[in-house]
């Protein structure tokens, strides 16, 4: 199934909850294999653009739509094979795994509602993949780390064998030494499987690490696109990209009058 | 504040050790013999989860949970033995002369008290003021911490505010009693990376105007080296290193060494990022 890669792209998404406007017409595209990463601070709409291309949030305006090579029509949002297409990973692994399923029956539960044949190999198959062993098959996520949590949900998404991978914030739940062990296996099944990425976070050095190009939003706008490299040679236009590249490098003392006031 | 002079430690820690009953019937040490001395200081405790760190800052302000057991061979306040201290005289430090900042202010204010109210709670419970000044007191503080419209945000409940917001008003609440020794346990984890540096820089200015201790828990190495005069690492319930501020280059143990390394760095093309090989040598 599903030889060729997809990419992706939105184009003039507005999302609007109860009046205001979460995301203003945002346009984005990812090419098959590419990884676009989107930073931006809590409110700024980067999550929601997220949401909207997996059907989470409500789309007011705006498609979006696969892209890719195949001859037959790609599938559309909302309909089955794009769900299964389309995967997301949560931020916090404490809250994205139900509490009283068993990691078998977390992973097996994509697998029925996609009608996929041979879920015993598949499991197995998953859990190996993300770096666990079958003995963690039977285990509750109380049972299990932060990091461990963080590889079950990632195999949940990897399980139904998608193309596209929407990852909201993977690692700020977790610790520096764990955060390295999860981005390198993100980077290692992307290069195995071919998988795009689209990549929310507010860390620049770990999106800048996981993607080659990325997308600065601010209160429901881009702000800037770039790409990685010009942002680690410090070439970037807007001001508001730039207070954030001086906000990752630490605290700086009479530096007060970072950002305007909350 | 009181008459000891600037040289005389605000808290002494020697061989503190807290340790949990586990199921098997022995008990689990979370931290083993953590010792240290505050001054006046910025003192930057830093470790990944489970390496007791927080369990140091709950120890010493009284918080364990009660099946918890504190012990140590001094734990001095200003001269005080914390650990013979009257529940009564614990509570009257609590807040008083030594408070804490939690770390995410949706889960730590109360939600169905107003801002200001939780702040004037925090000082008629330690000094004996009328209502009315108390209320101004409240205002002036939130002003402290740099809130534009005190007297619209003294009115505003938790679920109101922002996060940043939400993070000053808890400082303001903790500082309002002036106490002479703040634990500060991750107190901006929650927030964006701008505002936490507002709210640091807010944290900052204050300890340097008022002449507090400050103990800042994270485990966030970089933003810890960035902000404090002296850090300890914590593994394993223990401290495994000493640095001094701005000397983060100069971590010796592998921990520390690993825990840098480990990072992503902006201009780095390092793939696959080096992990953190633990030895079981670190823990003993």
């Amino acid at each position: 199934m599903s030889g060729s890669k997809v990419g992706l792209e939105v184009k003039n998404l507005r999302v609007v909850y109860d009046g205001f406007i979460a995301v203003a017409d945002t346009s984005l595209r990812v090419n098959a294999g590419e990884s676009l990463g989107i930073v931006g601070e809590s409110g700024s709409g980067k999550s929601t653009v997220l949401r909207a291309i997996c059907g989470l949030a409500p789309r007011q305006s705006g498609t979006v739509q696969l892209i890719g090579q195949s001859q037959d029509p790609l599938p559309l949002p909302g309909s089955k094979p794009f769900r299964r297409l389309v995967q997301m990973v949560f931020q916090d692994p404490y809250g994205s795994l139900h509490p009283r399923q068993t990691v078998d029956r977390i992973l097996a539960e994509p697998l029925a509602i996609h009608n996929m044949d041979d879920a015993e190999t598949r499991i197995e198959r998953a859990l190996e993949e993300v770096g666990l062993g079958t003995g963690f098959r039977f285990r509750y996520p109380h049972q299990l780390s932060g990091g461990q949590r963080q590889r079950i949900a990632i195999a949940r998404a990897l399980i139904l064998e998608p193309q596209i991978l929407l990852l909201d914030e993977p690692t700020s739940a977790l610790d520096a030494s764990v955060q390295a062990e999860v981005l390198n296996l993100l980077e290692d099944l992307r290069a195995r499987r071919g998988l795009t990425f689209v990549m929310v976070s507010h860390d620049l050095a770990v999106v800048t690490h996981l993607c080659e190009r990325l997308m600065v939003m601010q209160r429901g706008q881009t702000v800037e696109l770039l790409s990685s490299i010009d942002l680690a040679a410090n070439r970037v236009s807007d001001p508001y990209t730039r207070t954030l590249m001086e906000a990752s490098t630490g605290f700086r003392r009479g530096s007060e009058e970072i950002g305007e006031p909350a | 504040m009181t008459g000891l002079s600037a040289t005389d430690p605000v808290l002494v820690v020697d061989d503190l050790r807290v340790s949990f009953p586990n199921r098997d019937g022995g008990r689990f040490e979370a931290v083993r013999g953590v010792s240290f001395t505050l001054g006046r200081e910025r003192l930057g405790i830093v470790g990944e989860s489970g390496s007791g760190k927080s369990q140091t800052g709950r120890a010493i302000l009284g918080l364990t949970a009660p099946e918890g057991l504190v012990t140590a061979k001094r734990l001095e306040f200003h001269g005080t033995d914390l650990l013979r201290c009257s529940p009564r005289q614990r509570r009257e430090l609590r807040g008083g002369r030594i408070a804490m900042v939690l770390q995410d202010p949706k889960f730590s204010l109360n939600p169905v008290m107003t801002i200001g109210d939780q702040v004037v709670e925090t000082l008629l419970a330690h000094t004996r003021i009328s209502a009315k000044e108390a209320r101004a007191k409240a205002i002036a503080a939130l002003e402290a911490v740099q809130i534009d419209d005190p007297q619209r945000v003294y009115k505003l409940y938790p679920h109101e505010v922002s996060g940043g917001m939400g993070q000053r008003a808890m400082i303001a609440m903790m500082l309002i009693a002036n106490p002479e020794l703040l634990i500060a346990d991750e107190p901006t984890s929650a927030l964006d990376v701008t505002v936490q540096l507002q709210v640091l820089a807010i944290l900052d200015a204050l300890v340097i105007q008022r002449g507090m201790g400050l103990i800042f828990i994270s485990h966030d190495l970089r933003l810890v080296s960035t902000f404090c005069d002296r850090i300890l690492v914590m593994y394993a319930g223990r401290v495994v290193e000493e640095i001094a501020a701005g000397g983060l280059a100069d971590a010796k143990h592998p921990y520390t060494r690993g825990l840098l390394n480990c990072l992503p760095r902006l201009g780095d093309n390092r793939h696959p990022l080096p992990t953190l090989d633990r030895q079981p040598e670190w823990a003993l």
